[in-house]
């Protein structure tokens, strides 16, 4: 098992701490884990959690304050609807397909809602 | 009024509020009039009709759920069962939990409200028990205090641990302090045992900076509402909270949503809808947005739903919907609920005895002046009555009893390992009169007032440097604590592996994960499903207060001394004046204090005090051959000259018999021996003599006491009947005592 920067588990040790040798990315979850972990919630009756571990796999691939971004621009009345298709477009670009449709549906259901940024 | 109902409206009971169901504000448990009538119509794969609303309709909640929420390919099946049949599925242990999970993910949320109000309590806890996700139950704790204090935060997130519990909520009086309890709270944790999870309940933002950091392992406060209205003022959409749902996991965060009744009532949007109603949709976004579990039975609002008739059987409904659903449970049971302990008792009984995957979302495990989510139904000065509630039972509510000198230690491990941490990291200094006061105190009343401004600025300094649980793993093996370093980072190995992002993910001593995938609950009626294994029994059963005939028989002993003298076979006594006191077997031997704590010696000298008072001669004897005190005391009067005599058991019972009364007769009897004092058993000494000279004295009374009297010495009664049962010689008879 690997971690996101490529490190495997096994060098997860106190020892390499010590050593200054981990780094944020060494603890981090590799994004074939979260598919193999959706593929699991799937065969227990998830679909759903399935889901929402291949958006996160998507997600792994983004920075922190990308994310923190990502889930601003979702909140009621802070994005138009030229802002989330924007967004949407710049997510499957960046191999995030599932979340870029998460940002169209909720587009579309914004507009006819009145939750868009006026 | 009448003093009856005066006395009635002095009880604790009538401080809480009790509302009349009011539907128009939503204050109606289980139906309510304008709950939508379940309904589902399906157009090419694509809901176009959902509880009665059309898709041109669909509020964001309804959308989200018609898009994401609902199995298309059983729900014409599920929805078409009728509800009675389907509550049945729910309690029949012959169908197995996949196939409710199966068919209820067909189930839209007026569906699923209205199969759940069908289940009576006892059906809810049968319910709870088969369709649960983990086998194994759980607990969570809140782990705060007033001053948000790191080395008290430690210390009690070390006790905590220690007592059992898988999960620890921290949260923060002052938002800014947020990393610093997040540290505080890990590294106590860390001390007490391996694999606990830690959170820091705070705005969503910030909390999943601190997630993202690996302060804190996993997150709760994602809420959802029922009503679009309210979601909306909440700052949120479902789209939000699915991305952030998401966000967790892209950093392998394990996370819950939380929701429950009466949120939307007490924000004036509850649309007319019953609770269960709008929880319902609240559970069925839970799954549509991927969430593996979530939080209910009220929560914040669990008073609301106690306020109204079947309201807690609601809270308890909202939990089952959960499991039902598919999703890890964690069940409420933590805001107070009521002032009244038979209240707040009974709202959680059902759940401690049935076991959910968390029994209680938040038990505080400090002081409730500290809990700064406000006191929970269950706080420090229970957990005792927790412990003595799974043992009465037999049921494990996943706690067990820390032994309180390995606590000490633990607790000073905690407080130290903090203030090392502190110390290297740069974040404040801390003395050791600090670290002892932490140790000690049962809250954050017991420390002295430090400079408010250490906090703060430990947290800026956390966030400023942008300090991950990596440096405080490396905090920990640079200031000695190995052991805790490799705790935290197994802990950042677990998000590298993933296996706790399943549904009901616990971890246990040894580090493995309990989930609906590793531990899956297998209920198919008696036999089946959870039962502690004999090492979790025993420590269940085992509670530090409990106690046996050796501890007694060592109490015992420590009172003993050589004033009773035994001098052969008792002869039969001519003199009229004479009163005998006739004492049972062990007294002397293996018997030395009553149980209202009093030498039987000093007893003994009280009766004869008061039968020379009266002028009588008083001698006393051991009867050797039974126990019962009626008994004692007939052999007594009938070797008195006077035909007078008193039985004294050695646990301080007492009476005056005569000689021709038939043995289970008395003329006077101290039943309730706890409460004696020197001053009664003087009095019964003087009667018994007064009754020697024929007079008819006032017969003494037994003192009154409310208490439970029998509930605290019971247990000691039969150790000291066991006591005088091993000095009981049938072929032996009573023999003359000389007390000096």
């Amino acid at each position: 098992m690997r971690a996101f920067s490529g490190r495997s588990l096994g060098e997860l040790t106190v020892g390499s701490l010590h050593r200054g040798e981990l780094t944020p990315d060494d603890v981090r979850i590799h994004p074939d884990t979260l598919r193999h972990q959706a593929s699991v919630a799937a065969a227990h009756g998830n679909p759903q959690l399935a889901d929402n571990l291949l958006r996160a796999a998507e997600l792994t691939a983004f920075a922190e304050d990308e994310i923190l971004a990502l889930y601003e621009a979702l909140c009621p009345h802070r994005s138009t609807a030229a802002q989330l298709s924007g967004l949407a477009t710049s997510l499957e670009s960046r191999a995030a397909p599932r979340c870029a449709a998460l940002v169209r549906e909720a587009a579309a259901v914004y507009a006819r809602r009145g939750l868009l940024k006026p | 009024m009448i003093g009856r109902i005066r006395f009635m409206n002095e009880q604790r009971v009538n401080l809480d509020g009790f509302a009349r169901e009011d539907p128009a504000l939503g204050l109606v448990a289980l139906h309510s009039p304008d709950d939508p009538e379940p309904s589902l119509r399906v157009d090419d794969g694509r809901v176009v009709e959902l509880d009665g609303r059309a898709e041109a309709d669909f509020d964001a909640i309804d959308a989200y759920i018609a898009a994401h929420g609902l199995d298309l390919a059983v729900a014409e099946e599920a929805m078409a069962l009728p509800d009675v049949a389907a509550a049945r599925l729910f309690v029949d242990p012959a169908v197995p939990r996949v196939e409710v999970v199966r068919l209820v993910a067909g189930m839209t949320p007026a569906k699923l409200a209205r199969v759940v109000a069908l289940l009576r309590p006892a059906e809810l806890m049968l319910a709870m028990t088969k369709l649960r996700a983990r086998r194994t139950p759980s607990n969570q704790a809140h782990v705060t205090n007033l001053l948000d204090d790191p080395l008290l935060l430690a210390a009690d997130a070390a006790t905590a641990a220690a007592y059992g519990f898988r999960e620890l909520e921290t949260t923060v009086p002052v938002l800014a302090d947020a990393p610093s309890n997040a540290v505080a709270v890990t590294v106590g944790a860390a001390v007490a045992s391996p694999g606990v999870l830690v959170q820091c309940a705070v705005e969503e933002a910030l909390e999943l900076e601190l997630g993202l950091r690996g302060l804190v392992s996993y997150a709760e406060t994602v809420s959802l509402y029922g009503t679009e209205g309210v979601f909306v003022d909440g700052d949120d959409t479902p789209w939000s909270k699915a991305l952030l749902t998401s966000a967790y996991a892209s950093r392998g965060i394990k996370m819950r949503v939380s929701s429950g009744a009466g949120a939307e009532v007490l924000m004036g949007g509850a649309e007319g809808r019953s609770m269960l109603y709008l929880e319902s949709r609240c559970v069925a976004l839970a799954r549509a947005i991927g969430s593996q579990g979530v939080q209910n039975g009220g929560i914040d609002g669990a008073s609301v739903a106690g306020s109204v008739p079947n309201g807690v059987r609601e809270l308890m409904a909202e939990n089952v919907m959960v499991m039902a659903r598919n999703l890890e449970s964690c069940s409420g049971n933590d805001a107070l609920m009521s002032e009244s302990h038979v209240r707040r008792t009974a709202r959680t009984l059902p759940i401690l005895l049935a076991g959910s995957d968390y029994i209680c979302s938040g038990f505080g495990s400090i002081q409730r002046y500290d809990n700064m989510f406000g006191p929970s139904n269950w706080n420090a000065e229970d957990l005792d009555d927790w412990l003595a509630l799974q043992r009465d039972w037999g049921v494990d509510g996943g706690l067990r009893t820390a032994d309180p000198a390995g606590l000490e230690a633990l607790r000073r491990r905690a407080a130290e390992a903090v203030r090392d941490v502190y110390r290297h990291l740069g974040l404040a200094d801390f003395t050791d009169e600090q670290v002892e006061a932490a140790v000690d105190a049962a809250g954050s009343k017991d420390l002295a007032a430090g400079d408010p401004l250490v906090v703060p600025q430990a947290a800026r300094a956390i966030r400023a440097a942008g300090l991950t649980a990596l440096d405080v793993a490396a905090a920990l093996r640079d200031t000695g604590y190995d052991e805790e370093a490799e705790r935290v980072l197994a802990m950042l190995a677990e998000r590298v592996r993933g296996d706790h992002l399943q549904t009901a993910a616990i971890f246990d001593e040894r580090m493995r994960v309990l989930s609906l995938v590793t531990d899956p609950n297998d209920y198919a009626g008696p036999g089946t499903g959870y039962t502690p294994d004999p090492a979790r029994q025993a420590e269940i059963d085992a509670i530090r207060q409990q106690r046996g005939v050796a501890d007694l028989r060592r109490d015992q002993a420590g009172a003993g001394d050589d004033r009773l003298t035994a001098r052969g076979a008792a002869a039969f006594g001519t003199d009229p004046r004479e009163v005998v006191i006739g004492v049972s077997p062990g007294v002397g031997r293996r018997v030395w204090r009553t149980l209202s704590g009093l030498l039987v010696t000093d007893v003994l000298q009280e009766l004869l005090d008061g039968l020379e008072e009266e002028g009588c001669v008083p001698r006393i004897v051991r009867v050797n051959g039974t126990i019962d005190v009626g008994m004692v005391g007939l052999t007594a009067a009938r070797l008195a000259g006077s035909g007078i005599g008193i039985g004294l058991q050695g646990k301080g019972t007492a009476l005056i018999h005569r000689r021709d009364l038939p043995p289970l007769a008395n003329l006077e009897l101290y039943s309730i021996a706890p409460v004696l004092t020197p001053e009664l058993y003087r009095l019964l000494g003087v009667n018994a003599g007064r009754h020697a000279k024929g007079a008819t004295p006032v017969p003494a009374r037994n003192p009154y006491t409310d208490e439970a009297i029998e509930a605290r010495y019971h247990t000691s009664v039969i150790a000291l009947v066991a006591l005088e049962r091993e000095c009981v010689d049938p072929l032996a008879g009573p023999e003359e005592l000389v007390l000096t």
